[in-house]
């Protein structure tokens, strides 16, 4: 028997109005899989991780999370969509870090990361607090937990923006350019502690970055969006040195151009 | 304005009243004043934390509620914001006993300022909760929190700091409004002052001391509001402090 994927994309379409964002979307991931978006603005990027999260719904399609529907639940023989219960039951394997990391301002950085193990999980504060403590030192904020994200800089309120997804214990985490709203002088702290939980995490990782490299080095397989498909996938060594694709072609050399 | 020239204005108008008193014109009215400023500022406080507990429940109800309630509270807020407050006084205290409901005079103060100024406070609120940014609750459906949770420990938090200078504006408004209470039998400061003006014919020396009373007390909930928004705040503002 094979594994199940961890996620899995099932026909998904996704429209607003007339503008059909994604188009019949097919994509699966393994567990542990690291996952990499890259494709133009509008491609639809974002879209895809917003859906993962059930921040969008989706037009067409099912999403499946460890074998189970994530978008719908089975009645009956037949998936009708899902109810809140079972959409929060199977969200609760997802953590997302956003690129304008959406800190809670009113709490300093170790209320961030208790917040919702403490009233989602039920977590005792004690508890609560010592997880969050090795995970802020584990993106190396221990000695800033008491701070208000105000007083942080913006690589470490994302840093601690990870530490407080983490504290959920999700088996899938979604990144979505969290590097670009860093100056540059930051992105490296923050994309290293990504290459750390990356390590020692046993996560599914999807993540859409405008940070090449990091792509390369950091990833089992790339996505390329074209217009609300995947138009090109494969192996970071592939996609990036000998993209097969025309469109791929051009995108990649009009980021290399860009430096 | 700043915290400071508030404090100074309200230590000025307490001072004149002081000065005034030793004057024998003034000091002969300050007693029943004083008895009708003590009945306007409980009508104006209670009125004003039921204003607070309307407007809240209102703007929740609509914004969340199932349908019966959101119907409910929106027929609430147009019906007390599409009216004068004197007419819900009236209608409260002189045609509700028509249909057998008898209500006491003081309790129709109170329910109607409360009743009218919180459905202008709902839209406060409502405006409040809308201010704070989409990511917050975003970053609440990325942590799984259901939306009860997301409302009472992020979002009601973040929109109370916003909500508290309209609020202000609200309470002063209430405050205000208590004059129209004169109308149905409360002795409240603006009854004393006219009871007194038609026995005595003083004019300046009577409306002095009310208008001195009324900025006091307006004062002193602006005072209030800017000491609630500052300590509010605190953890938000603390960035440019470290
Ligand atoms: N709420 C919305 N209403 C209407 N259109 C939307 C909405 N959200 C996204 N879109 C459209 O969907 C398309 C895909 O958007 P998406 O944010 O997924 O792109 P992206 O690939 O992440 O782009 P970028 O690299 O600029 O972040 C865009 O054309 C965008 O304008
Ligand atoms: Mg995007």
């Amino acid at each position: 028997m094979t594994e199940q994927p961890m996620v899995r994309f099932d026909n998904v379409s996704k429209r607003y109005g007339a503008l059909t964002v994604l188009n019949g979307l097919n994509l699966e991931i393994a567990r542990g899989e690291k996952v990499s978006v890259i494709g133009p603005s509008g491609s639809g990027k974002t879209t895809v991780l917003r859906m993962l999260m059930t921040l969008e719904t989706i037009n067409d399609g099912v999403i499946w999370v460890e074998g189970e529907p994530l978008t719908h639940m089975q009645q009956g023989g037949t998936l009708v969509p899902a109810n809140l219960a079972h959409i929060r039951r199977i969200r609760a394997k997802i953590g997302m870090v956003f690129q304008s990391f959406n800190l809670f301002p009113h709490m300093t950085a170790m209320a961030n990361c208790i917040e919702a193990p403490i009233t989602v999980l039920g977590m005792k504060r004690a508890d609560a607090e010592a997880r969050a403590a090795e995970l802020l030192d584990m993106v190396g904020l221990s000695q800033k937990k008491d701070h208000y994200p105000s007083q942080l800089s913006g690589g470490q309120q994302q840093r601690v923006a990870i530490a407080r997804a983490l504290a959920m214990r999700p088996k899938i985490m979604l990144f979505d350019e969290v590097t670009s709203a860093l100056d540059p002088e930051l992105v490296g702290e923050v994309l290293q502690v990504i290459r750390q939980i990356g390590r020692e995490h046993d996560l599914t990782m999807l993540m859409v970055t405008h940070q090449m490299g990091f792509a390369k080095e950091f990833s089992d397989r790339v996505c390329f969006f074209y217009q609300g498909k995947i138009c090109e996938q494969g192996p970071p060594g592939e996609l990036f040195g000998a993209p097969k694709n025309e469109r791929t072609r051009q995108f990649l050399h009009a980021v290399l151009e860009a430096g | 304005m700043g915290i400071r020239t508030l404090v100074a204005m309200l230590f000025v108008s307490l001072a004149v009243i002081a000065v005034l008193a030793t004057q024998a014109t003034y000091r002969l009215f300050l007693p029943g004043l004083l008895q009708g400023a003590v009945l306007t500022m409980e009508i104006a406080i209670l009125g004003s934390l039921l204003a607070v507990i309307m407007g809240v429940l209102a703007a929740l109800a609509r914004m969340y509620g199932p349908a019966p309630l959101r119907w409910l509270a929106t027929v609430y807020v147009e019906i007390f914001r599409g009216t004068s407050a004197l007419v819900q006084l009236f209608w409260l205290f002189f045609v509700l006993p028509q249909f057998g409901v008898t209500l006491d005079a003081f309790l129709v103060a109170v329910l109607a300022l409360g009743l009218n100024v919180g459905a202008y406070g709902s839209e406060c609120v409502r405006g409040a909760i809308q201010s704070v940014a989409r990511g917050q609750w975003e970053a609440g459906t990325a942590l799984n929190m259901s939306r009860a949770q997301m409302l009472r420990r992020i979002i009601l938090p973040q929109a109370f700091i916003a909500m508290i200078p309209p609020w202000g504006n609200l309470f002063i408004e209430l405050l205000k409004s208590t004059a129209l209470v004169s109308l149905i039998t409360l002795s409240d400061l603006a009854f004393k002052a006219q009871q007194m003006n038609q026995n005595t014919f003083k004019t300046i020396p009577i409306f002095t001391l009310v208008l001195l009373m009324y900025l006091a007390m307006s004062l002193t909930v602006s005072i209030g509001m800017r000491l609630l928004e500052k300590r509010a705040s605190l953890g938000l503002a603390r960035g440019k402090a470290a």
